[in-house]
């Protein structure tokens, strides 16, 4: 994922690392239903892929397997919802997003049901195996789903937060989860709060506002261009909506440029949404997407298909410094 | 009620609403123990309807049980009424919204298996049109409520063998409907969906234990009305005022026999 400069730049900013998000997401979950017997999770033969095969030996009244079923597995999802228990939809962000998409829109959103839906391997998390297992439409489709509020970490306490976010909400929630393990980018003590994002730098240069496993790779190309006598800022967007309009007008108003970076097609995602909070509000600065274009994404790893695309500590400064100068 | 309701409304599903109007006065007079009173009561039974497209009879007979006044139905599909054309959780006595088909089996899974987790004694109960069950996601539900020997969740077919483009038969058939659901692991009954007595046996206790129960209930589309029974085009057909006369009319007749029967 990380070329050697990319390596030592994190080892410069004291990033130390940690484990795959969906690894933090599952112990969370566990030590959650341990405490509270509501809590159930609905795997659709995805619990070795969403690291709940422990969760499912140590809780096995609390977790309900459907089969290869992702439809049924919302429907189900939403029926124990609207039953009192806290349920946890577990599946594949590309299935989950595209052949339950109905579910989610009806039987989760529109029903107003508790529920908590978490795409697992999102993204490019399956690089090699094809655009069949990406999902880089999800922020897309359900940013346009009345009734929804959706969360990308970026890190593990990004992705503990967002579930001790998710566990208390009364409203329809939308986690989205890597399988990459991931550099630690906050303190302790930072906190976390759905609709805000997280300042991770500060600067009136370049904004880099970053969401998910994207969010670290603008860290570093932040880190890069100080070295080039440019300082940067760069928000952790964690939550896409609700969207935090103010932290994007005040990096709109206060920096050269804005960069957006996520790892989901340049369309409807992230940036799109940038771009309307701040043409909306009259605030016209240098701006760019960057993601995956509209073609078929280049085969190759995930690390492969960053690099491919500009996500990456070189892709960003360059892009970042070439807006400003 | 029901199709003054549409008629006032200027829409709705007329045919299939009249095939299950005794399916659904039979759950919410006899079967459920569901009322406006205990509607909050978390061990109250579940009725989730699949086929919402028949919303109009729902509306009726839940307004006839006390959910809300009679006169909301005049406000079917208007301006600012929570009463759109398919059930939502705005209307008092309505669990889940449904519209899209192949939803409310899934969605009383989940319910059922609530029930069990917690050792509660609920029933939960879905009606599904037959046109409906093309819909891929029946049969997911099909398997997964039959694995977990959900026997606290019965699915009601209404059985009308008409769909909006013509006979369900020609459209994608599906027969043989019991030894589908058989073999899905289903305790099966077969009922005539316009005998309340049939359709009260059959709905009042589970089928078999550890099976789910699915009733097909033989109906006709337009029941009750000479010229809609069986006819496609009153899937979603609205009546005349001079046709709206005839139907009540001849409602009301049959519905006096009925009464000098029992009486």
């Amino acid at each position: 994922m990380f070329t050697p400069a990319a390596k030592a730049m994190a080892e410069k900013l004291g990033l130390k690392m940690g484990r795959a998000n969906l690894e933090e997401f599952a112990a969370t979950l566990e030590e959650l239903a341990k405490a509270n017997p509501n809590i159930v999770a609905v795997t659709s033969d995805s619990r070795g892929s969403g690291k709940l095969a422990p969760f499912g030996k140590a809780l096995p009244k609390q977790i309900v397997e459907v089969g290869i079923a992702e439809q049924n597995l919302v429907g189900i999802t939403a029926g124990l919802a609207a039953c009192g228990k806290k349920s946890f939809g577990v599946s594949p962000s590309c299935f989950l997003t595209a052949r339950s998409l109905e579910q989610i829109k009806n039987d989760i959103c529109y029903s107003d049901v508790p529920a908590v839906l978490v795409g697992i391997s999102s993204g490019t998390s399956y690089g090699a195996l094809g655009t069949t297992h990406h999902s880089l439409h999800d922020l897309a489709v359900l940013r346009a789903i009345n009734n929804l509020t959706i969360l990308v970490p970026a890190d593990n306490f990004e992705s503990r937060q967002a579930i001790l976010a998710a566990a208390k909400a009364v409203k329809p929630v939308f986690v989205r989860f890597g399988k990459a393990a991931m550099f630690g980018l906050h303190k302790p003590e930072t906190k976390f709060e759905v609709g805000k994002a997280i300042t991770l730098r500060e600067g009136n240069d370049v904004a880099f506002i970053a969401t998910g496993e994207t969010v670290v790779h603008a860290l570093l190309a932040a880190g890069q261009l100080a070295e080039r006598g440019l300082n940067c800022r760069v928000l952790s967007m964690h939550s896409i909506k609700p969207l935090d309009a103010d932290a994007i007008l005040q990096a709109g108003r206060e920096c050269r440029a804005v960069v957006t970076v996520e790892e989901h097609m340049v369309n409807g995602g992230l940036g799109e949404a940038c771009a309307a909070v701040l043409l909306q509000a009259g605030v016209h600065v240098p701006f760019k997407i960057v993601g995956m274009p509209d073609e078929e994404t280049v085969p190759g790893a995930q690390a492969d298909i960053f690099r491919h695309y500009g996500i990456s500590m070189e892709g960003l400064s360059e892009l970042g410094e070439k807006l400003i100068r | 009620m029901t199709l003054q309701a549409i008629f006032d409304a200027g829409a709705g599903h007329t045919g299939g609403g009249l095939s299950c109007l005794d399916i659904l006065n039979c759950l919410y007079n006899r079967i459920l123990r569901v009322s406006p009173e205990n509607f909050g009561d978390p061990n109250r039974d579940r009725y989730v309807q699949s086929k919402g497209h028949s919303v109009e009879a729902l509306y009726a007979v839940l307004a006839d049980r006390g959910f809300f006044p009679v006169a909301d139905l005049k406000t079917i599909g208007r301006y600012q009424s929570h009463y759109v054309g398919h059930p939502t959780r705005h209307i008092p006595g309505i669990e889940m919204n449904t519209g899209a088909l192949g939803h409310g089996l899934p969605i009383g899974i989940g319910m059922a298996l609530a029930a069990k987790m917690d050792g509660a004694a609920y029933r939960v109960f879905t009606l599904l049109g037959d046109g409906e069950l093309a819909e891929g996601s029946n049969w997911e539900a099909g398997l997964a409520a039959a694995h977990y020997k959900l026997d606290n969740l019965t699915a009601i077919i209404d059985h009308n063998r008409l769909q909006i483009t013509g006979p369900t038969c020609d459209v994608m058939s599906n027969e043989p409907l019991d030894e589908k659901w058989r073999a899905f692991g289903w305790a099966v009954k077969v009922v005539d969906g316009h005998d309340y007595a049939a359709l009260t046996e059959a709905l009042s206790q589970p089928a078999e234990a550890g099976k789910p129960t699915c009733i097909i209930a033989n109906t006709i589309k337009g029941k009750g009305v000479s010229f809609m029974e069986n006819v496609a085009k009153w899937h979603h057909g609205v009546p005349s005022e001079a046709e709206l006369k005839q139907a009540l009319g001849e409602l009301e007749a049959a519905g006096k026999i009925l009464q000098e029967k029992t009486e």
